[in-house]
């Protein structure tokens, strides 16, 4: 038996929880805190925050943010965005991050995941790999929350982070980002089929279906999901937020808007229902 | 102080020390040996490499100071590599001998897949925890229940040879493991009990509640 993890990606900037689609247009939601106690309590299996500006900005706040969360939530905790040294990787995991995921450092300097993986542990060092379907249908890794061109091939970049020493894969389908439309499960499976390390899933999930088809048409490990959680956790509950005097695109919280193309979707629902597909989760008694 | 936290550079700290907090523990992370023998109880944590934890352990004599404290009788827990690293050896990248207080060996889950289903190594994965022998009632598990789902990262399993110190077994794909050991005062487990959220921390709570 192979449990399958369920893990919440939160995307900050500043002090919050922001979405967009293909990882452009931020729009402001509440406080990373509230969502990840929120998603913790609900039977989250691990959290993603992924730092969405650090490539640009310094990142105080979010070592702030993470030791918070990390005081009070007893998962696994991944933090990615902007880390390039082996010093920012002990900063975050100082600050309580359990593993660390990285793209843009490994992909100018491969060596980087190596080292990483030999200092801090293969297992603690994941390594992020955002991908656009190609008009030949070939996949390309980028950079910089998809807006750097590189060139690599991102299947045969996905090989080469294995045997470097990465304990796993968090694969994201810029193309699907966002958007509700479904995993690209073309791209997962032929990662999937490829690595004997766990690939997690990302990009795309609106509904349970959309994760027992990545789960059992291509065989991921993992399912990072964002959009369908955080704007099921407002429609279900209103906001989570109490002050909206904090900088960002916070229209659409003062607008109490929600969100149709998505649901009331909350955790411990999605995995009593993916139960129901014969997916063997972590269910909370 | 209650527990002493052994900091050999090696692991996420951070989690062990707010666990600690969550339950009322005190706690300190220290490679102090005064320290370490003066806490009620201590607790090896780890992740990353057998070989290189062992050498920075011996680089710093805190495997002696390991092996004083688990001879004075006081309870002493082992995480994830701090369960491996108690053992004979370990076939990490070549042969590497551990601390030696446990009788066994450390191996390697093969990657394999039956039917649809690949079991990738390492092994990331909340699973369950089966009672083998014994009642859990009367060790650190007391209160858990058999299946508790607790989260596993690991690439490598520990083979005890003496079947009885073992508290509970894990199957991942074809293997069934040891995933937990009792011998008289050590505990060891190959989970993260502060990473397995309130089932997880129950351990800590039989912690303060039988020894501090």
């Amino acid at each position: 038996m192979k449990y399958i993890r369920i893990i919440p990606r939160l995307d900050i900037k500043g002090p919050n929880l922001v979405k967009g689609i293909h990882l452009e247009g931020l729009r402001v939601l509440g406080k990373p805190e509230d969502f990840a106690k929120l998603y913790y309590e609900q039977g989250a299996d691990e959290l993603i925050y992924q730092d969405t500006v650090a490539s640009l900005y310094q990142r105080n706040s979010l070592t702030d943010i993470i030791t918070r969360t990390a005081k009070n939530i007893f998962i696994p905790i991944t933090v990615g965005g902007g880390l390039r040294t082996l010093d920012d990787i002990n900063t975050v995991l100082r600050a309580g991050a359990d593993k660390v995921s990285i793209n843009t450092a490994a992909i100018n300097n491969p060596d980087f995941i190596t080292e990483a993986s030999r200092v801090f542990g293969s297992s603690t060092i994941v390594i992020a790999i955002e991908a656009i379907k190609q008009p030949d249908n070939s996949y390309l890794a980028y950079t910089d929350n998809g807006r750097e061109y590189t060139g690599v091939d991102a299947i045969a970049w996905a090989k080469e982070v294995e045997e470097r020493g990465a304990g796993e894969i968090l694969l994201t389908s810029i193309d699907k980002e966002g958007t509700g439309d479904g995993f690209d499960l073309e791209l997962i499976k032929r990662v999937s089929d490829l690595l004997t390390i766990p690939v997690i899933a990302h990009g795309g999930a609106a509904n349970d279906s959309h994760i027992s088809a990545s789960i059992k048409n291509s065989g991921a490990d993992a399912v990072a999901i964002a959009s369908m959680l955080h704007y099921g956790a407002l429609n279900r509950n209103g906001s989570l937020v109490s002050d909206y005097n904090t900088e960002g695109n916070t229209e659409f919280l003062k607008k109490k808007g929600s969100y149709k193309m998505f649901g009331k979707e909350n955790i411990s629902e999605i995995k009593v229902q993916l139960n129901k597909y014969d997916i063997p989760l972590r269910i909370l008694s | 102080m209650d527990v002493a936290i052994i900091d050999y550079k090696m692991s996420n700290l951070f989690s062990v020390q707010s666990a600690c907090e969550k339950v009322g523990l005190s706690s300190v992370i220290t490679s102090d040996n005064h320290e370490i023998l003066d806490a009620k109880v201590a607790i090896l944590p780890g992740v990353g490499a057998f070989g290189e934890a062992m050498k920075s352990l011996r680089e710093s004599k805190l495997d002696k100071v390991i092996h004083e404290f688990v001879e004075t009788g006081k309870p002493f827990v082992g995480i994830c590599l701090g369960l491996q690293l108690l053992f004979d050896s370990s076939e990490e990248f070549g042969d590497y001998s551990g601390l030696g207080l446990i009788k066994g060996k450390v191996k390697k889950f093969k990657y394999h897949s039956d039917y649809s289903t690949k079991y990738p190594v390492p092994q990331i994965s909340w699973n369950k925890i089966n009672k083998t022998n014994g009642s859990w009632d009367d060790s650190l598990f007391h209160n858990n229940t058999n299946g508790d789902f607790m989260y596993f990262v690991h690439s490598f399993y520990v083979i005890p040879e003496n079947e009885s110190v073992i508290l509970s077994k894990t199957t991942y794909g074809n293997t069934e493991y040891c995933s937990s050991i009792q011998q008289d005062n050590i505990f060891a487990c190959q989970f993260h009990p502060e990473k397995s959220g309130k089932i997880g921390l129950n351990i800590y709570k039989n912690l303060k509640k039988r020894y501090c």
